[in-house]
């Protein structure tokens, strides 16, 4: 193959769902790219690619972040998750039981999005109020359900994970 | 009451809540969007666009782009063998008509070179004058948009003509106490679906080529394929992908990507992988038909409806393939109500703008919008309250439909309105807001509405399925109508598990291959469930059919009726213990050689309804829905606020409650973008706000509280029971809020979308 673009490739490595993978990216590279092109985490979606959608939404050190407007050469070190993370094997994460359990899911684009912004969310507030939900994934756009089921599917989780404790 | 309630029919596997059958797959992200394959050696494709509404190519030189490395191919119009392509779009054309068109495709090595290639083409454009609103369009003299086309007449398009005839509306109005008379106006509207369009051609060893692609319209798909390629259909392909929502919008611009993707493929040889932007996609996608209504009723004192006629006339856009919706319009255009004199009439217009499609409702959202906020002008002119004169008026079992059809199903219209009313307080909140004073003034809105289930007399509505049993005991279906966030696969899960008696982790429902099932038609008009799953019932019904008779055998028992499946177990009627199970049976089956598939076909009874004389039965049966909506208006700033919207539908049988109410939910968040939010800022046939940061759909914020209640009825039309849901769910919703908005302020909307500052200017003109 042949790439007429004569920029230096840049040579990070970051962990990938607990596993260190080392990859060579393209100095304008998004990070969304790197993530689908480069690592095949397919699971990371493109919506929009100017971070209005939410569909491209992953964990970083435990924040959630849009890799559509990030630059992969600046994730060197970093620790990212993706929902291709979150299952072990069959086993669901229960988050995204609760999806499946309230419904929350249609065609399913916009769902691993919201799966990492809610869990990055909930990490940091384990006790939201509805309202407090609502706001916290307002980043991230449904076309389909009209977020209902989203939130309560959200809301259930973590109603769960509250009783786990 | 036909409120619906889990066990109110007695059902195995429907009627009750299964997990959607997709969810695993879309929970983990391994779900397979088209975008997100790769096959050995793909290039990837994409279009160079024009910069004008209107132009010819007067000069095109495509050799630059050839020489940028890592470039395999660069096709213009010059390589097409014809100048249109299936459905009257062009796949790259000599002549723009509208933003969207191409002059030019390309495939190469890697996305960068892509660009570089697109750049790297030469074209020297004439402009031509262009026309851009209806108005503009029908005017003397007005420019063509297209010239020397025997589909048009000037920039009137000839097919799009259907009309309603019933009884003589000019003799009526004479007679008539009150005449009322008013005109609405509806705006274009992006479908939005999440997922951009996407499509991989791949040629085949063989001289056949494959196109897996979000393809809402997978029998289209093949079509696409074959005319691009000049190849017979049975040498062209589709496979669907995941569709991450459609809206009845993964349609023209899906078609034009799959042709164009199959051109590149066929030209290098490689596979071709075609990924829309969403600004392209915003931009060339087909949007929901613009529409300007003239509405005119007359009545007696009384408050009966005589005589209606309407005129409506839809923006095409650029180009067209929706004659039918003319169809459903005009069916639709007097609404759910009995009256005796109709007469309604469609006109379609070209413009240089986008071109308009199918998009949730085909055509209803903006009749409603225009129909229910009319039907209360005319009580408010007659003095009397809206809802009396709407019941008084409404249709029911027995009543001659707007179009002539009788109804001989029920009617629940009346239960749905009385739950809705005693639900929200309907009339005790009307009164207390009709006369509000200080800067913060709330209203409540109905909606009351209709729709034919199906399609219809708008297009043949059959379809295929095949299904078998494999020798273990699972069930394999193939279906031709697609899975595209609706709960398709799911619903069709729930009734063969039903018809079979088997449970529903057993079944598997495969996405549409064109190879593997009969042209089924497109997936559109909510008609899956209610006349789509039809031959799935039949095909599961024959199969159990098959297999009793194997059971029988292993029974040692003559007669196969002697037999039932429940549960997974074949039993012996009236012999306790008598069981075996079902992957035994079709064991057994298989290697006895036992016929352990079949296919069948389902195509509804003919209807007499026709657009020539503009009477007759247009639907089998039709769903009936009422839309409560609440709302503030913020007088100081305009502000408007939806805080609740009540949505009630007649759903015949429901087949699964909570997808059924994702299908509300959904439909409320649309239908409030319809009345409100979404407006592309279209200038000069351009489209100003290409992506989400400037065109805006609700988020999790906006969307107001809401209430989604299924009912259900005993017309036996469709499957189980079952009528149409997923398009009703968004139809009513605009005209509900602005029925509202009026309560609020007094002001009637003649235009949508009505947003903050347009509000402000009503309330201080
Ligand atoms: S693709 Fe990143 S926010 Fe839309
Ligand atoms: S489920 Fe389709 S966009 Fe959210």
């Amino acid at each position: 193959m042949v790439n007429f673009r004569m920029s230096e490739n840049i040579k990070i490595a970051f962990t990938l769902n607990g596993e260190v993978v080392n990859l060579e990216v393209e100095p304008d590279q998004t990070l969304l790219s790197a993530l689908r092109d480069n690592l095949g985490m397919t699971g990371v979606k493109e919506g929009c690619s100017i971070g209005e959608c939410g569909t491209c939404t992953v964990i970083v050190d435990g924040k959630a972040t849009k890799s559509c407007i990030a630059l992969a050469a600046a994730f060197d070190g970093r620790e990212i998750v993706t929902i291709e993370g979150l299952a072990n094997g069959d086993q669901l994460h229960p988050i995204q039981e609760a999806f499946i359990e309230k419904n929350a899911i249609q065609c399913g684009f916009c769902t691993p999005g919201f799966i990492m912004s809610a869990l990055a969310y909930l990490e940091k507030h384990p006790r939201p109020r509805r309202e407090e939900i609502r706001k916290a994934i307002s980043g991230n756009l449904c076309r389909c359900t009209g977020y209902e089921q989203i939130v309560d599917a959200i809301e259930y989780y973590a109603n769960e994970m509250e009783e786990a404790q | 009451m036909p409120l619906f309630a889990e066990g109110n029919k007695k059902y195995s596997h429907i009627n009750k809540f299964c997990p959607r059958v997709d969810a695993k797959e879309k929970v983990t992200g391994r779900a397979d969007y088209a975008a997100d394959l790769v096959f050995p050696d793909m290039l990837f494709g994409g279009s160079l666009h024009g910069p004008y509404t209107h132009a010819k190519v007067k000069r095109i030189c495509v050799e630059k782009a050839l020489a940028v490395p890592g470039v395999r191919a660069v096709l213009t119009y010059k390589d097409l063998n014809k100048p249109f392509s299936w459905g009257y779009y062009t796949y790259m054309t000599e002549i723009l008509r509208y933003e969207g068109d191409v002059v030019a495709i390309v495939a190469a090595d890697t996305k960068h070179a892509l660009e570089a290639g697109l750049e790297a083409i030469d074209v020297e454009y004439e402009e031509l004058p262009a026309v851009y609103t209806i108005d503009e369009a029908m005017a003397d003299g007005a420019p063509l948009v297209h010239e020397n086309n025997e589909d048009c007449a000037g920039n009137i398009w000839s097919h799009a003509r259907c009309k309603v005839r019933k009884g003589d509306v000019d003799v009526a109005f004479t007679d008539c106490d009150v005449i009322v008379e008013r005109e609405y106006e509806t705006q274009a509207v992006e479908h939005l679906y999440l997922e951009p369009e996407a499509a991989v051609a791949v040629p085949e060893k063989n001289g056949c080529m494959t196109v897996y692609a979000c393809a809402a319209n997978p029998f289209f798909g093949r079509r696409w394929i074959a005319d691009s390629l000049g190849i017979p259909r049975s040498k062209a392909r589709l496979v669907q992908t995941t569709i991450g929502g459609s809206f009845g919008g993964k349609e023209e611009l899906m078609g034009l990507t799959i042709g164009r993707a199959s051109l590149l493929a066929d030209a290098t040889g490689h596979p071709v992988k075609m990924v829309i932007s969403r600004e392209e996609s915003i931009v060339c996608s087909s949007k929901r038909h613009p529409f300007k209504f003239k509405y005119k009723a007359g009545v007696n004192k009384d408050g009966k409806l005589q005589a209606l006629q309407v005129t409506l006339i839809e923006d095409v856009g650029a180009y067209h393939m929706h004659e039918f919706m003319s169809f459903r319009a005009v069916v639709h255009a007097a609404g759910a109500y009995v009256i005796p004199n109709v007469k309604v009439d469609i006109l379609g217009v070209f413009t240089n703008t986008v071109t308009s499609g199918a998009m949730r409702g085909y055509s209803s959202p903006q009749i409603i919008y225009a129909q229910e906020q009319f039907y209360e002008e005319v009580a408010e002119e007659l003095g009397m309250d809206f809802l009396a004169f709407k019941k008084s008026n409404m249709l029911h079992k027995g009543a001659i439909h707007p179009c002539g059809q009788e109804l001989n199903e029920e009617v629940i219209l009346p239960e749905i309105i009385e739950n809705l009313c005693a639900k929200t307080d309907f009339e005790g909140k009307r009164k207390k807001y009709a006369n509000q004073t200080g800067d913060k003034r709330k209203g409540i809105g109905m909606s009351i509405f209709h729709r034919g289930c199906g399609l219809g007399n708008e297009s043949i509505d059959a379809s295929a399925a095949y299904i078998c049993v494999h020798d273990d005991g699972s069930v394999m279906v193939n279906v031709g109508l697609v899975e595209n966030g609706q709960g398709l696969h799911t619903a069709y899960s729930q009734i063969v598990a039903e018809t079979l008696g088997v449970p529903v982790e057993k079944i598997l429902v495969n996405k549409v291959d064109t190879n593997t099932i009969l042209d089924s038609g497109p997936t559109v008009a909510s008609r899956c469930t209610v006349m789509g799953a039809q031959s799935v019932r039949k095909a599961a019904q024959e199969l159990k059919s098959y297999l009793k008779e194997t059971a029988a055998m292993m029974f040692h028992t003559e007669s196969p009726d002697q037999v039932a499946l429940e549960d997974g177990m074949f039993i012996l009627i009236g012999v306790p213990d008598a069981a075996i199970p079902f992957h035994e049976v079709c064991n057994v089956h298989h290697w006895t050689g036992g016929q352990s598939g079949v296919m069948n076909w389902y195509k509804p009874p003919k209807l007499s309804f026709s657009c020539k004389t503009g009477f007759g039965d247009a639907f089998p049966t039709y769903s009936y829905s009422v839309c409560v909506a609440e709302v503030e208006v913020d007088y100081k700033t305009g502000e408007i606020t939806v805080e609740k919207v009540t949505s009630g539908h007649d759903v015949g049988t429901v087949i699964n409650p909570e997808t059924s109410k994702g299908q509300i939910f959904g439909g409320i968040a649309m239908g409030q973008g319809f009345a409100m939010m979404e407006n592309l800022a279209i200038k000069d046939g351009k489209i100003r706000n290409k992506n989400l940061d400037t065109f805006m759909i609700a988020s999790s914020m906006d969307t107001p509280e809401m209430e989604a209640i299924l009912f259900e009825c005993e017309d036996k039309t469709g499957t189980y029971g079952a009528k149409s849901l997923g398009e009703n769910a968004t139809e009513g919703v605009a005209s509900a809020i602005i029925n509202a908005l009026h309560n609020a302020t007094g002001e009637r909307i003649n235009k949508i979308p009505i947003n903050k500052v347009k509000m402000f200017e009503l309330l201080h003109k």
